[in-house]
Order: C-alpha cells, then sequence, then structure tokens
C-alpha cells in the first residue's frame, strides 16, 4: 500500500475571513473562559480512580499469624524480566520454606506483573498504587518488611475468561 | 485653589514616583498572574491555584524563584552588553508610565496635588519617545547573547518596531489634532469637554491604535521577537533567573502603559462617563469644572473621594485594555513574518494616513461652519470615522489582506504546488 495523500479542501479565495474567524474565536474563547466545567483534577484533594489491573508498588499477602505467604519456589525471580527480585530461601523446624531475604528494586521493576501471575500460593501482588515518592534511591528497594506493610489494594489480574474485566 | 508648591509639592511628588512605581510592579506582577488564570480557563483548567488563597501569592513565589536561580553567562556573549540588555529594556518601560494621569486632581490642605508624576508638556512624545527606547534593550542583548535565536528575535523586534511605529504616530496625530495639544492632562480634559470619548470620533484610529499597541508590544498575534515554535524565546533564549525576568517585567509593564495610554486617548482616561461632576482642569490659575453658556469658567469642586473614584475608573478601563490583551493572546495565533510586515506596511500606514487627512478636513470643515468644540462636533466626526471604519473593515475583510498560505490571491492564476517527490535511486535492469 502506498503512502496515503489527504487533501485538505481550502475555501475558495474570497470566501474565508480573518476579521470574523479572529471574531468568532474571540467569542469562543470567551465562551470557554465563563464556563465553570473545567478539566482539571485537583490531584491530592481528588484522587484518580485506578483501574483495577492497576499495576504499582508490590504488596506481599501475608497469613493471619503475619507470616508471608511467600513459600520461597523461586518462580518469581526467575521469571522477572527485569530480573529485579532478590530471594533467599530457608526452611524452618517443620519442614515449611520462606524466605529469608526476599527484596523487590522498585526503580528496576517494569511492573509487568508476570510475578504476580506465577506465583503458585498467590503471595506477591503489584498493587493499585504510584505514590511512591522518596527522598533517596536506596529507599526504592523494598524488603520483605515493607512488602507486607504495603496496605493498598492489589492488581486484579487479567482473566481470559473475562477479557474486559467486567 | 491654588496647586501645591514648595517643600510640600517636593514630598508629593516622591510620593507619587514610590506611590506609581509600587503600583505598577504590582499590576506586573498581578497580570502575570491573570495571563495564567484567564489562558487556564479559557483552555478549561483552573490555573495556578495553589499558593495562598486563589493561588494570589504566587507572583511572589515565582519572583523568589526568580531571584534565587542560577544566572547564566553564555561562554561566547559579550558581558557587557549582555548585562546591560536587561537593564535597558525594563527602565524605559517603567518610566514611560509618569506622564498618564491616573486620577482627578487630589486637594489637600497643602495645595492641589495633581494625580499624574509628571506633567511634561510633551506628554504623549514622551510615551512614544521613551517606549521606542525599549528597543534598544532587545536589539543589544540580542545581539550579545551570540545565539542565533536571540539575534533573530532581536532583528526581527527592530523591524516590528518600526513598522508599527509609523501607524502608531499616525493613528495618534488624529488625537492630537482633536484635542489640540499633546499633554495627557489635556487630553482628558478635551474629552471631558467634547461629551465625547475619543474612541467614538475617532474610531479608526482607536482601532489602528490598539492594533499598533498590540505589535508595539510584541504580544500575541505579533510576538515574531520570541517566536517560541521558530525562535526557541527569541532574544531572551538565553538569558535566566532575574535577567529574564526583567525582560518579563518589561513586557508587561509595557503593556500596561499601552493600556494606559489606550485608555488616556480613546476611552477619557479617568473621566467617569455621563457625569461632568467629575470634571477638574488646571486653567488660567484655577480649577474648573467647564463653562457655563456665556463661558466664564465654573470652579471646580475637589474632594478626595472624587480623586478616589476617578482613580478606580481609570483602573477599570486600563484592566479592560490588560484583559483585552490577554484575551486576544489565548485566543488568536502568531501571525506569518510577511503577514506582520504586509499588514504595517501595505494596509495600516497608507489607512492611518488618509484618515488623518479625513479628520483633518472634517476638522477644518467644522471649524469654517463655527459649529462649538462640543456634543455636535463630536456627533458629526462619529459618524465620518464610522464611515472610514466600515469602509476599513469591508477592505480588511475576506482574504484581501491576511490570506492562507496556499490560497492564490487571483482565481486566474493557478497556483503550482512544487514537486515535492525525491527521485528515488535508479533501479537496474529497469
Ligand atoms: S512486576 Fe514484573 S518486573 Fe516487577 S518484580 Fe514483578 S516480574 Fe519483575
Ligand atoms: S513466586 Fe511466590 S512463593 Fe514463589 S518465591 Fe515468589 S513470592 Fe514466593
Amino acid at each position: 500500500m502506498g503512502v496515503q495523500v489527504k487533501v485538505i479542501q481550502r475555501p475558495e479565495p474570497g470566501r474565508t475571513s480573518y476579521l470574523r474567524a479572529a471574531l468568532k474565536g474571540m467569542a469562543l474563547t470567551f465562551r470557554h473562559m465563563v464556563n465553570p466545567t473545567k478539566v482539571t483534577q485537583q490531584y491530592p484533594e481528588e484522587q484518580t480512580d485506578l483501574s483495577p489491573r492497576w499495576r504499582g508498588t508490590h504488596v506481599m499477602e501475608t497469613h493471619a499469624d503475619g507470616r508471608p505467604k511467600c513459600v520461597a519456589c523461586g518462580l518469581c525471580p526467575t521469571v522477572c524480566p527485569a530480573n529485579c527480585i532478590r530471594l533467599v530461601g530457608g526452611e524452618d523446624d517443620n519442614g515449611n520454606r520462606y524466605p529469608i531475604v526476599y527484596e523487590i528494586d522498585e526503580f528496576r521493576c517494569i511492573f509487568c506483573g508476570m510475578c504476580q501471575e506465577v506465583c503458585p500460593v498467590e503471595a506477591i501482588h503489584v498493587g493499585q498504587h504510584f505514590e511512591n515518592a522518596e527522598y533517596s534511591r536506596d529507599r526504592f528497594v523494598y524488603d520483605l518488611d515493607r512488602l507486607m506493610e504495603q496496605d493498598h489494594p492489589s492488581t486484579l489480574l487479567w482473566d481470559p475468561s473475562d477479557p474486559r474485566s467486567e | 485653589m491654588e496647586p501645591i508648591s514648595g517643600v510640600p509639592a517636593v514630598l508629593a511628588m516622591l510620593g507619587k514616583i514610590v506611590g506609581i512605581f509600587t503600583a505598577v510592579m504590582i499590576v506586573v506582577a498581578y497580570t502575570t498572574y491573570a495571563e495564567r488564570r484567564v489562558s487556564a480557563w479559557i483552555q478549561d483548567r483552573h490555573g495556578p491555584n495553589r499558593v495562598g488563597p486563589f493561588g494570589l501569592l504566587q507572583p511572589i513565589a515565582d519572583g523568589i524563584k526568580n531571584i534565587l536561580k542560577e544566572e547564566t553567562m553564555p561562554a561566547t556573549a559579550n558581558r557587557f552588553w549582555f548585562v546591560l540588555g536587561p537593564m535597558l529594556s525594563i527602565i524605559p518601560a517603567l518610566v514611560a508610565i509618569a506622564v498618564v494621569p491616573f486620577a482627578a486632581p487630589l486637594p489637600t490642605p497643602w495645595g492641589v496635588v495633581d494625580m499624574v508624576v509628571a506633567d511634561v508638556p510633551i506628554g504623549v512624545l514622551w510615551v512614544l519617545a521613551i517606549g521606542s527606547l525599549g528597543i534598544y534593550g532587545i536589539v543589544i542583548s540580542g545581539w550579545a547573547s551570540n545565539n542565533k535565536y536571540a539575534f533573530l528575535g532581536a532583528l526581527r523586534a527592530s523591524a516590528q518596531m518600526v513598522s508599527y511605529e509609523v501607524a502608531l504616530g499616525l493613528a495618534l496625530i488624529a488625537t492630537l489634532m482633536l484635542a489640540g495639544n499633546v499633554t495627557l492632562t489635556e487630553m482628558v480634559w478635551q474629552q471631558q469637554q467634547l461629551d465625547w470619548w475619543y474612541a467614538f470620533p475617532l474610531s479608526l484610529a482607536f482601532i489602528l491604535f490598539v492594533i499598533s499597541a498590540f505589535a508595539e508590544t510584541n504580544r500575541l498575534p505579533f510576538d515574531m521577537p520570541e517566536a517560541e515554535s521558530e525562535l526557541v524565546t527569541g532574544y531572551h533564549t538565553e538569558y535566566s533567573a532575574m535577567k529574564f525576568s526583567m525582560f518579563f517585567i518589561a513586557e508587561y509593564a509595557h503593556m500596561m502603559t499601552a493600556s494606559a495610554l489606550m485608555a488616556t486617548l480613546f476611552l477619557g482616561g479617568w473621566d467617569i462617563p455621563f457625569a461632568t461632576w467629575d470634571d477638574a482642569y488646571y486653567w488660567q490659575g484655577q480649577y474648573i469644572s467647564g463653562f457655563d453658556e456665556a463661558g466664564a469658567p465654573i470652579a471646580a469642586s475637589l474632594a478626595a473621594w472624587k480623586s478616589l473614584a476617578t482613580y478606580a475608573v481609570f483602573s477599570l478601563k486600563t484592566a479592560f485594555f490588560l484583559f483585552l490583551y490577554i484575551w486576544v493572546r489565548w485566543t488568536l495565533p502568531r501571525f506569518r513574518y510577511d503577514q506582520v510586515m504586509t499588514l504595517g506596511w501595505k494596509v495600516m500606514l497608507p489607512v492611518s494616513l488618509a484618515y488623518v487627512m479625513v479628520v483633518a478636513s472634517t476638522i477644518l470643515v467644522l471649524d469654517y461652519l463655527e459649529i462649538p468644540y462640543g456634543f455636535v462636533f463630536g456627533l458629526v466626526l462619529t459618524v465620518v470615522s464610522g464611515l472610514c471604519t466600515l469602509g476599513f473593515l469591508f477592505f480588511l475583510d475576506r482574504d484581501r489582506v491576511i490570506a492562507g498560505a496556499a490560497v492564490p490571491h487571483r482565481l486566474d492564476r493557478p497556483v503550482r504546488m512544487p514537486d515535492t517527490r525525491v527521485p528515488g535511486p535508479a533501479i537496474r535492469g529497469d
């Protein structure tokens, strides 16, 4: 297929008037000026409704007794395309595996949500959250405690049987 | 009552200087605020509303920011002229307002104080002279920046200034002929005497003056010198922090002076419409508010509240023009450079020249018929000027002056679009 050329029909000479167009424009801008409906969202006071599938900073789910749900299976560090999850797994006396170190570098993360998809016990989640400002760079490496503390809602994964999340 | 003299006069003068300087700075600061708010409203936004109630402290925050920012000095710039440029730009902008009367004379226990910083006899010529000095700041800073965009902006500014100053001056001549004097106090007085603001008997001069004033203050749609889409920001590309701020203040101060001037020349200055109790003029040793049937002067009764009321009216008129500036800026796109020059030399100059002739002849005929300077005099001029204005608008309408780029001006001469297809490499074996 070749390049598509769209020919704009210009009005005939003598059919346009700068003066009238200018006055029309002034009337238009004046109407907009006095129109009280504005599109600006007053952000800190008015919060945006995030989509349920918004992928933001992570949340680690916990058991009722406060232990992380993670079983240190090592799937999420493996699948992570940005290679930003650091996991050192351990085993307790009952033979349950748990993460000794679990860190996510939120700076390297691309928020693809694959860690959440791959987790067999639904421990790690990406969350509906975006206000992450910090005063120093090292604060962006979230350790296990910090991940468990996050209290924002976690992301709804895309469901193939309901592709539009309805 | 006598005008103030001696030591109190000096003190009053100092007070007026400080007062007007402060007022100009405050108005400039809040015009930038108004500009941002109005532009936001026009674009369905809110504008700055965070600093203080309704964002009213925003100009102060901007000022502090500009003072604290880093001053940059381009390595190849000419240091002396680079520093001098913004100063040469801001001083004329602040000085020009001095001759504009802003209220009725104020009576005090020591005498009457004229509400104008300097009622110099050359009046409006002072504004023109000082106003055009501002261009030196722009040209010098554009040249000293050693930057092609800054230089182009400076060149455009000077060309544009020269082109529109002619039309501005000629539009002004019409008002000077009608008022018979150049001081702005007299100008206000003559409008009170005519019972018509000059915007009506000199409607075409008013229109030409407003257009030229837009061009002279480098405001859209005439902001060639700082056309962002072509020249980065034109002559102040290389400036930062307070030096940039000085250009900014200068631009808005020019705007304010032009607004005050338009209000004084064409909307009666501080005159309150449909009222004669506010009229006052220093005439042959006394303050008068008019002449009775026999031609004897009527003494004016001055009062502080009258000065205040006239000051409010003057502020309103000036604010109206400032708003017009902002409103036009956020509506109209920038002209092409050739359109600016065409409009200046091929339209504004001949039209204003012809109009000066028309006004001069009309005044001559009216004088010959011995019609007194008053309502009827103004009515005749209003009709004549109205016809001229209609003719001018008809001439300006329908593509005769500013046409789209691809529209041929004559139907019998078809436009040949240039062949923009790039010849490709020859295909072998073709
Ligand atoms: S969201 Fe993607 S990039 Fe971020 S940690 Fe999970 S798998 Fe890695
Ligand atoms: S996939 Fe889940 S269980 Fe496995 S290591 Fe990651 S968070 Fe822990």
